[in-house]
């Protein structure tokens, strides 16, 4: 056994979290980064935090993963970080010329109190930072939150430094995706292309974290959301923001900022969080809902009416980040399944609520955490086995040992590919996830099935 | 006369005409001055060992803040590399969730219990997350609390605590902490003051690792294990079963291993590592502290051998019969050795002429850049550049440089230990007449040559490289693949030219040993012939022209 050590019985612990459901912000921080043009995430902090970072975002994506550090050293401890995070502005823009230098905060550089703005200005005034080029920052101590509230931060920092209203408001609406793959990114874009909403999406990792080979190495890679449109997004007539958690911090900021109002949502991710997501941009936009549109809906729910037999009262564990599992639960509650176990890591009270309002009518005793960790879901399991898991990767641990069925979402996935490609979000992101879902249980039934009950067809 | 030393040999074939030294100057224009001032000295042109008088690399020094680097941290060094492949351990991390969630497996040291019942906490994350509230009243009550919960849950022999940037600056005093909890429960209890911060990279981790494991748990059980040659296997992480491979030789041989630091490894191994009666060293780096306190405190012999490449392997095996000084080990390592070969030549032979002649650069660890170039040798590739991300002076210019090295601020930082005589465990493993007879012999003790003398004439030797120097030179020499890590697996691919990860193995191996071997050749083989990198352009990108021919018919 690999978790051989997993006792049933669970005993509540106050100090030690053992197999954790979230990582840090400062990571949040550097992907949402990686989705502006032209821009480079640099991290203030010691060499770890960016190496670190680095190497689970290259795991999970398979691509290139660029970020500078402040490269604190005990000295820096003791006095403070301005003389690293200058020299590193300097540097960066003199051999890597990035349009943006992001800058994120770390528990060290946050525990001796850097004021990044300050410094930043100090650069400038020392003439670090070319015409043109933006140093922009989000706090992001390790010790708060989780990953997702790193996320939002760097991103409610797009709109603290560039969003700018003109006076002059534009037919288009801003989307906030959350913290979503770069292929959810492309989908919630040409959804919206397809209803013939002109939009502003950031941060946008599309065609940054799943680019293609080209025998060509490109530091800034042709995705990303360009300053230019960020500053736009003060023009917008309205945001769409997915995702309270990840989305919601900017998405009120621009409002504040700009007078931008905004319709937070939850992600689109299953039948009904679509429809709402449809539906807000077919009355903000007042169009149509193309029928290339309606098509898709139909074939997802075509397929959850051709296969309810086998998602019905299925027990599932799921853990994640809050804002994909609400919208996860409500969409396996809508195909009848039983989400029974569902854990995040990362704090918030919301989301007990939240889950526990979802599955009110799942006709099974549903748990439910905050602040969890994947080693009390495994009790949880050990306690009353499911029929399929859904999480990062880390759950193949669990899979393995209690022998469960078990599909790869959210993050990291180190392991299998896809995610960068394939959308989960939409409909067809949807019809992706119930392909995913129903591969896994059917494989189940045919590698258990007693011969005489082995199905050609199902 | 122009001598050997000043010609430009060796390089000219393969580099195709490139000027190391131009190129170097060209890499550092790119740089603003203090910055390109510091690199000259950590970019050095090889010169053959015999003409290397005075020749100097920088290594060991700071990361210039804003230079993509691939060095991490402390922690990274000494939870990650160090303890983290000891299965039976609880590694609690100290810190808020990130350090603990990213060294979580992601290391690849594999282990194998003997039984089902045997203790593996290695799958396991144990962090005490700190929140802010921690951070503002310090976090020692909370880590007390979780290693009592971790107690409690598991009943471990041993629990160690892994302090994490915030810790240090907040003043939490781990290792009283670790005192109180070890009189508490009984068991031992030990910290690490590993702050990220600490040194220049993860060098500084290896060895306050080092330090913490030699003060609390080496010479703590003195049974004496049964076997006539043992040996202690340090700096061998069991990477992709690497240690497995090792392990599979030595037995063949008749040696026994009393511990190995770290890979597969239990606390036990540790405890009892004294009894042996040699050191055998494969990352300098990140082990040579404990061979030296162990010599000094137990009078144990260490040595530097290397299982990466089979010609290696055969060397270190008869470097450790040498030692023993017994014709019947002698014997058996050469039956082996034979026995182990002919499959070896085999591949190798199927594997040559599609490799022959082609070239790699290794930028990575503390010695694999160099081991590694073994393996390359043996399949006819040349190595043309190579550098280590976190290694000093002397395991580029071997260890006769140790009296030469400043000691900076950033070194002096990390304890180094006084070590004494243990009055009743020491016990020289040879007489000064044998060590006598053995050094008339050339047999070398406590010696590591370095990467930089089995290198060519001209080869461009590099510290802790970074993003645009590797840009430059894949874009200059165009190698045929480069060893790195996985933070620079996709930029080196991206280019069109594979990159094998020589920390993760790309998720193969095990590369050490015989088998090893055939594995790397097979691997490289694989990699460099990939038919892949011949369809990076579709049709109409190699020949955009439209013909108007068919419209006209």
């Amino acid at each position: 056994m690999l978790l051989r050590h997993t006792p049933k019985e669970v005993k509540e612990r106050s100090a030690l979290t053992i197999n954790p459901a979230k990582t840090c912000q400062p990571i949040g921080a550097m992907y949402a980064s990686l989705g502006i043009h032209g821009c480079l995430p640099h991290s203030h902090g010691s060499q770890g935090c960016c190496a670190y970072h680095r190497s689970t975002l290259t795991r999970h994506y398979k691509e290139p993963v660029m970020a500078a550090t402040s490269s604190f050293t005990e000295g820096s401890s003791v006095f403070g970080g301005q003389a690293n995070l200058v020299q590193a502005i300097d540097n960066i823009f003199t051999v890597y010329q990035p349009e943006v230098i992001a800058v994120h905060t770390t528990c060290l550089s946050e525990t001796i109190g850097d004021d990044i703005p300050q410094i930043a200005r100090k650069a400038e005034a020392d003439g670090k930072i070319p015409r043109g080029k933006y140093v922009i920052h989000a706090n992001t101590p390790s010790y708060v939150g989780s990953h997702v509230t790193g996320f939002a931060n760097m991103t409610k920092a797009m709109v603290d430094y560039f969003a700018a209203s003109t006076g002059k408001k534009e037919d288009r609406i801003n989307i906030i995706p959350g913290y979503v793959e770069p292929a959810d990114m492309e989908e919630i874009k040409r959804m919206a292309g397809r209803l013939g909403i002109q939009t502003i999406l950031f941060p946008d990792t599309s065609n940054v974290l799943n680019r293609p080979q080209t025998g060509k190495f490109e530091m800034y890679p042709r995705g990303g959301v360009t300053v230019d449109a960020l500053m736009g997004t003060g023009d917008s007539k309205a945001t769409v923001a997915l995702g309270p958690m990840a989305s919601g911090p900017a998405a009120r900021a621009l409002d504040t900022k700009c007078k931008v109002p905004c319709e937070i949502l939850d992600l689109p991710i299953g039948l009904s969080a679509t429809d709402r997501f449809v539906d807000a941009l077919r009355k903000l936009g007042g169009v149509h809902v193309p029928d290339s549109i309606n098509l898709e809906r139909g074939q997802l729910l075509d397929i959850i009416t051709d296969m309810h037999q086998y998602f019905y009262g299925k027990k599932v564990a799921l853990v994640g980040d809050p804002d994909q599992l609400v919208s996860l639960v409500e969409f396996l509650v809508s195909i009848d399944m039983m989400p029974v176990y569902v854990v995040t890591g990362t704090p918030g009270k919301k989301f007990e609520s939240r889950i526990r309002e979802l599955t009110r009518e799942v006709p099974h005793e549903v748990k439910v955490r905050a602040e969890g960790d994947m080693f009390l879901l495994h009790q949880w399991i050990k306690n009353e086995p499911v029929d399929l898991m859904m999480g990062n990767t880390y759950l193949k641990y669990i899979s393995r040992d209690e022998d469960i069925p078990f599909v790869r979402f959210g993050f990291p996935i180190l392991d299998r590919i896809g995610h960068a490609y394939f959308p989960t979000v939409g409909y067809r992101g949807g019809m992706r996830l119930l392909e995913k879902i129903l591969d896994a249980l059917l494989d189940r039934q045919d590698r258990d099935a007693p011969e005489e009950r082995f199905e050609l067809v199902m | 006369m122009s001598s050997i030393c000043e010609e430009k040999l060796n390089l000219e074939e393969e580099t195709e005409g490139v000027d190391p030294e131009v190129l170097k100057k060209e890499l550092l224009e790119k740089y603003p001055t203090k910055v390109a001032r510091k690199r000259a000295k950590q970019i050095v042109v090889n010169k053959l060992a015999s003409c290397s008088e005075g020749l100097e690399i920088g290594a060991n020094v700071r990361t210039t803040p804003g230079i993509i680097t691939q060095r991490g941290c402390t922690y990274a060094g000494c939870k990650g590399v160090i303890l983290g492949p000891t299965r039976d351990i609880v590694n609690i991390t100290h810190g808020p969730i990130g350090c603990g969630f990213y060294s979580w497996l992601t290391r690849r040291n594999q282990t194998r219990p003997p039984t089902e019942n045997d203790e593996n906490f290695m799958t396991y994350c144990f962090s005490t997350d700190m929140q802010d509230k921690d951070i503002v009243f310090g976090g020692e009550k909370k880590l007390k609390a979780a290693i009592q919960e971790a107690y409690d849950l598991f009943k471990p022999k041993a629990i160690s605590i892994f302090s994490t940037c915030p810790v240090g600056l907040i003043g939490d005093d781990v290792h009283a902490v670790a005192r109180e909890m070890r009189e508490a429960l009984g068991i031992n209890v030990f910290g690490f003051s590993c702050e990220g911060y600490k040194g220049v990279s993860q060098s500084a981790g290896h060895h306050i690792a080092n330090n913490g494991i030699f003060t609390h748990v080496v010479g703590l059980d003195d049974s004496v294990k049964e076997g006539k040659y043992k040996i202690n296997l340090l700096g061998e992480y069991n990477i992709g079963g690497d240690a497995f491979e090792i392990d599979r030789v030595l037995e063949k041989c008749g040696i026994t291993v009393v511990s190995t630091f770290s890979g597969n490894s239990t606390y036990d191994q540790f405890a009892n590592a004294h009894t042996a009666d040699l050191n055998t060293v494969m990352c300098h780096r990140s082990i040579n502290y404990v061979a030296e306190m162990m010599e000094e405190k137990f009078g144990i012999p260490w040595i530097k051998i290397n299982f990466i490449g089979a010609e290696a392997t055969a060397k270190s095996l008869r470097k450790i019969a040498h030692y023993f000084q017994d014709q019947e080990l002698s014997d058996r390592v050469e039956a082996v050795i034979a026995e182990e070969m002919p499959e070896i030549l085999k591949v190798r032979e199927e594997v040559r002429p599609r490799c022959q002649g082609k070239t790699a650069m290794l930028f990575v660890g503390g010695s694999r850049a160099h081991h590694y170039q073994e393996l390359f040798k043996e399949m006819g590739m040349k190595t043309i550049s190579a550098g280590y991300e976190f290694a000093h002076r002397d395991d580029y210019e071997g260890r006769k440089v140790l009296p030469t090295i400043k000691v900076d601020a950033d070194s002096r930082n990390i304890e180094e230990l006084e070590v004494t005589p243990d009055p009743e465990r020491f016990r020289p493993r040879k007489s000064p007449e044998e060590l006598e007879r053995l050094a008339q012999e050339g047999f070398e003790f406590k010696d590591y040559e370095g990467m930089m003398r089995d290198m060519d004439n001209q080869a461009l030797v590099i510290d802790d490289i970074s993003q645009y120097e590797t840009e430059k030179l894949l874009e200059i020499y165009k190698p045929s693949i480069f060893c790195a890590g996985i933070k620079e697996k996709y930029v080196v691919q991206k280019q069109g030219i594979p990159l094998k990860q020589l920390h993760s193995y790309d998720y193969g191996g095990p590369y050490a040993g015989f088998k090893g071997a055939v594995n790397f050749y097979q691997e490289i083989d694989r990699m460099v012939n990939s038919k892949v990198w011949n369809s990076l352009k579709a049709p109409w990108q190699k020949s955009p022209e439209l013909s108007a021919k068919y419209a006209c018919d």
